[in-house]
């Protein structure tokens, strides 16, 4: 009988690694680090910066964003993509503002709104995992019906909605104490899914699925309802996203979201979310997020014209992109 | 010191950062040999060979080819010298004919403007001829990885080489086309071409080959003549110690249990397999033999329902399993180790932890569905010192370990759920010879401790060693059953391939 079998020193205690070298290590650190530098100079270059007032406007730029920048990051863990998040926003924005006008109770409204947003991700999710299709497509169609629908709704007039009652608009202006409540909201739905996705076997799930889905398949997961069910959650976002923004805005606007759907897979990247799926956080790529828009409001105090922003953004992400993989590859 | 020699290799030297992957490494090959070169993984093979391909640059030590000192600094100043490596990954246009895929490299130096396909497809069809009969005409895509393997040894041939080095070349080969590219290696050999010949098969090195030469821990250990010596030597001469036994102990007469552990009755699926009826006892290791494409993999499968709709009964201890999906069948305690490590195995990228305790991370949750770190390390620290994993920590990402212990970290993922059967298959291929033996012992402990055991394996000494007992598949049925002193690899070749007589007399 050979039961045991130590033959060499079986190595596997307590994982040795120093904690420092461990944090410095991560992706986040480097992004604080990079925020916090650019705050300092900043702080020097201009003396409106760290008021209260701007920072403020920074974080609401890019708060109610940073409730899709949740749902995208889920789903490109799980190996998948969406281009359709500015459309579906707008959609949910519209489809909730058309039916206000129509004398439907506006949380109602907003809850049917908020439902149909879900219900394009359903939709996707099905070409995705029942028919088969690429992401990239799938969302690239739904993105230009969803697009038109908004056209449709309104004519492709914005839908000024004066008549909203204030507990309504309350959601995207009203302040708790100084701070405004889409803030709070923001780091609520944050705080919620960075831990959900670090700790849960629900969302641990997800990265089985994006690491290997086949690996996944052949450890029980059934990877196609994953995928389905990330697919509609960053749906669902948008249209929590869109429902905020029609409370901010007290308007419907069938061309809002042009774009966005850029700045948050960027900022998503930025954050250390992979394309080839299975690896990202929801604190890195909020942390994306702020420097973004700490680089567009530092733009903007310093008089730098608006067509310079978008190259600036652009080579921020393809210089993370860069090191990223540099770093990738040095660790094999 | 005969002109004979074509590439001889003195001292060489080569290290990544800290690491040492040669350390003086001496190596002659011969006009004409068949020249073995074995070593565990990590060994420095590779390292080896792609300083040979120029794909590396030794840091010290000296190169002499056809007699003269030579710096070869790519692959494609390889080429030129005549040296040719076939790289176990296949590493071929799929979207591109194979006739194309042949001739890329003449393709990239030609000067001309056009492409004269005519040509092209009839020269493919000269060197195709020798190997198979594939025609050059059709994608790459269409075909099974055995003739891609095949079409990239052809694409070596093209090259006009004086060295030829094949990188386990029958690790995707069915034993019947695994014999014609040793005949191939053969004739090319009476040419003159010096053959260098990687392999984990201690039967193709002491059927084929004329030399081998061990490396261990980047050294060069010795050089044999194939004929002077016997598979133990090598093997010994591998790991550097001596291995008592390359096999466990089988079960013994009095382990025998009439226990029924999985009972299968006429499973069958539309497609590949029909009317499969077999039983697993208690305690003993039950091995499925047949060539690829028999439909063993497809049929264990089927049982734990990870592919397809299979009609038939199938019985865990007794009862009557109604699978719906594969969940069904870990809760159940039937488990699939896959044949396909890398591809779906394990998750590279991630933490050796969460690897082991992927297939019911609920496990190491709490009830409200949140995972506990501190329970997942537990776990895959006890499982992997029952397997003695090798490791630096359990944080580390499993692409950071050998295949050996990659293949650990997958076998603790199914024993993290306390299957009751596990099917495991190619259980150790890529794996080296000392964790190959490792994960043989582990396979007879866990029999012994009640666990039914089902091995596929493409290699027949390894399941005459292992098992108890042969299921021998052909055309997805049950062709024969032999035990005992019956087990030898004419009477599983017969019944796995009866119709082809080449295997059969080979």
């Amino acid at each position: 009988m050979q039961k045991t079998m130590e033959m060499a020193t079986p190595a596997t205690a307590a994982p040795a690694v120093n904690p420092v070298m461990k944090l410095l290590r991560m992706r986040e650190t480097g992004l604080i680090v990079i925020i916090i530098a650019m705050f300092v100079v900043m702080s020097f270059a201009s003396p409106y910066f760290l008021t209260w007032v701007n920072i403020r406007a920074m974080v609401m730029a890019f708060a109610v964003e940073g409730i899709v920048v949740v749902g995208m990051t889920i789903l490109l863990i799980s190996g998948g993509i969406d281009l359709s998040v500015g459309s579906v926003t707008a959609l949910a924005m519209v489809v909730a503002g058309w039916l206000f006008l129509q004398g439907v109770d506006p949380w109602v409204a907003s809850a049917m709104a908020i439902g149909l947003a879900t219900a394009c991700g359903a939709f996707m999710g099905f070409f995705v995992t029942r028919v088969g299709l690429h992401h990239f497509i799938v969302s690239l169609a739904v993105m230009v019906i969803a697009r038109g629908i908004c056209l449709l709704f309104t004519g492709g007039r914005p839908l000024g909605l004066y008549s909203l009652p204030p507990e309504f608009k309350f959601i995207g202006q009203g302040t708790i104490g100084p701070i405004p409540l889409v803030i709070l909201i923001f780091v609520v739905v944050v705080i919620a899914f960075d831990f959900l996705l670090r700790r849960t076997v629900m969302f641990r799930k997800v990265f089985y699925t994006g690491s290997n889905e086949k690996a996944a398949a052949y450890s029980g997961i059934r990877t196609k309802r994953v995928v389905f069910l990330t697919t509609t959650l960053c749906s669902a976002l948008c249209g929590v996203a869109g429902v905020i923004y029609m409370a901010r805005f007290g308007s419907a606007q069938p061309t809002f979201g042009l774009g966005m759907e850029l700045n948050v897979i960027a900022a998503a990247v930025i954050g250390g979310a992979s394309l080839k799926g299975g690896s990202g956080t929801i604190f890195g790529a909020i942390l994306g997020a702020v420097l973004l828009s700490v680089v567009s409001s530092s733009l903007a105090l310093l008089d730098v014209s608006v067509y310079w922003q978008d190259i600036i953004r652009g080579t921020i992400l393809l210089t993370a992109v860069t090191i990223d993989h540099y770093l990738g590859k040095s660790r094999k | 010191m005969t002109n004979d020699v074509i590439l001889r290799i003195s001292r060489v030297a080569k290290s990544f950062g800290a690491i040492k992957a040669l350390r003086g490494v001496d190596f002659e090959l011969r006009r004409g040999e068949i020249h073995a070169l074995a070593g565990e993984n990590g060994a420095g093979k590779s390292t080896l060979m792609n300083i040979i391909d120029g794909i590396l640059q030794p840091d010290s030590g000296e190169i002499v080819f056809d007699g003269k000192p030579v710096r070869i600094s790519s692959p494609t100043e390889a080429q030129e010298m005549g040296i040719g490596f076939v790289h176990q990954e296949i590493a071929l246009c799929p979207d591109v004919s194979v006739a194309e895929n042949i001739f890329m490299a003449a393709t990239n130096t030609s000067r001309r403007f056009l492409m004269d396909y005519r040509a092209l497809q009839r020269k493919a069809r000269e060197i195709l001829s020798e190997l198979t009969d594939i025609d050059p005409a059709t994608l790459v895509s269409q075909l099974s990885i055995s003739n891609q393997q095949l079409v990239e040894i052809a694409k070596a041939l093209t090259l006009d080489c004086r060295v030829l080095i094949l990188d386990e070349p029958t690790a995707a080969l069915t034993e019947k086309e695994a014999q014609s590219l040793f005949a191939i290696m053969h004739r090319l050999a009476e040419r003159g071409i010096a053959i260098i010949y990687i392999s984990h098969r201690m039967v193709e090195i002491f059927d084929h080959c004329d030399r081998v030469s061990v490396l261990r821990d980047g050294q060069s250990i010795c050089t044999y003549n194939v004929a002077e010596v016997g598979p133990r030597d090598v093997v010994n001469a591998m790991v550097g110690r001596v291995l008592d036994t390359l096999y466990p102990d089988k079960q013994s007469e009095d382990e025998k249990s009439d226990e029924v552990v999985l009972k299968v009755a006429n499973l069958s699926d539309a497609r590949t397999f029909s009317d499969v009826s077999f039983e697993l006892r208690r305690g003993e290791i039950l091995g499925f033999a047949g060539l690829i494409g028999s439909g063993r993999s497809e049929i264990v499968r089927g049982i734990c329902r990870l592919e397809g709709e299979a009609a038939g009964t199938v019985s865990l201890c007794g009862q009557q399993l109604n699978l719906r999906h594969y969940q069904d069948s870990i809760a159940a305690g039937m488990v699939y180790l896959s044949e396909d490590r890398k591809g779906d195995g394990v998750f590279l990228d991630m933490s050796i932890a969460s690897n082991v305790s992927a297939l019911a991370v609920e496990q190491v949750a709490s009830r409200f569905g949140i995972i506990d770190r501190g329970r997942e390390d537990t776990q895959a620290g006890t499982l992997g010192r029952r397997l003695n994993l090798k490791c630096g920590g359990l944080a580390d990402p499993v692409s950071s370990l050998s295949g050996g212990n990659q293949q650990k970290v997958a076998i603790a993922k199914m024993l993290s759920v306390n299957p009751r059967l596990i099917f495991l298959d190619e259980p150790t291929r890529g794996v080296d010879v000392g964790a190959k033996a490792e994960i043989h012992r582990i396979l007879r402990d866990l029999a012994r401790s009640g666990v039914g055991i089902l091995v596929i394996s493409s290699e027949l000494p390894e399941l005459i060693g292992v098992c108890d007992r042969v299921l021998v598949i052909r055309e997805g049925q049950i062709s024969g059953e032999v035990t005992g002193a019956d087990m030898t690899e004419e009477n599983i070749m017969h019944l796995a391939a009866v119709h082809e007589r080449q295997v059969a007399t080979a």
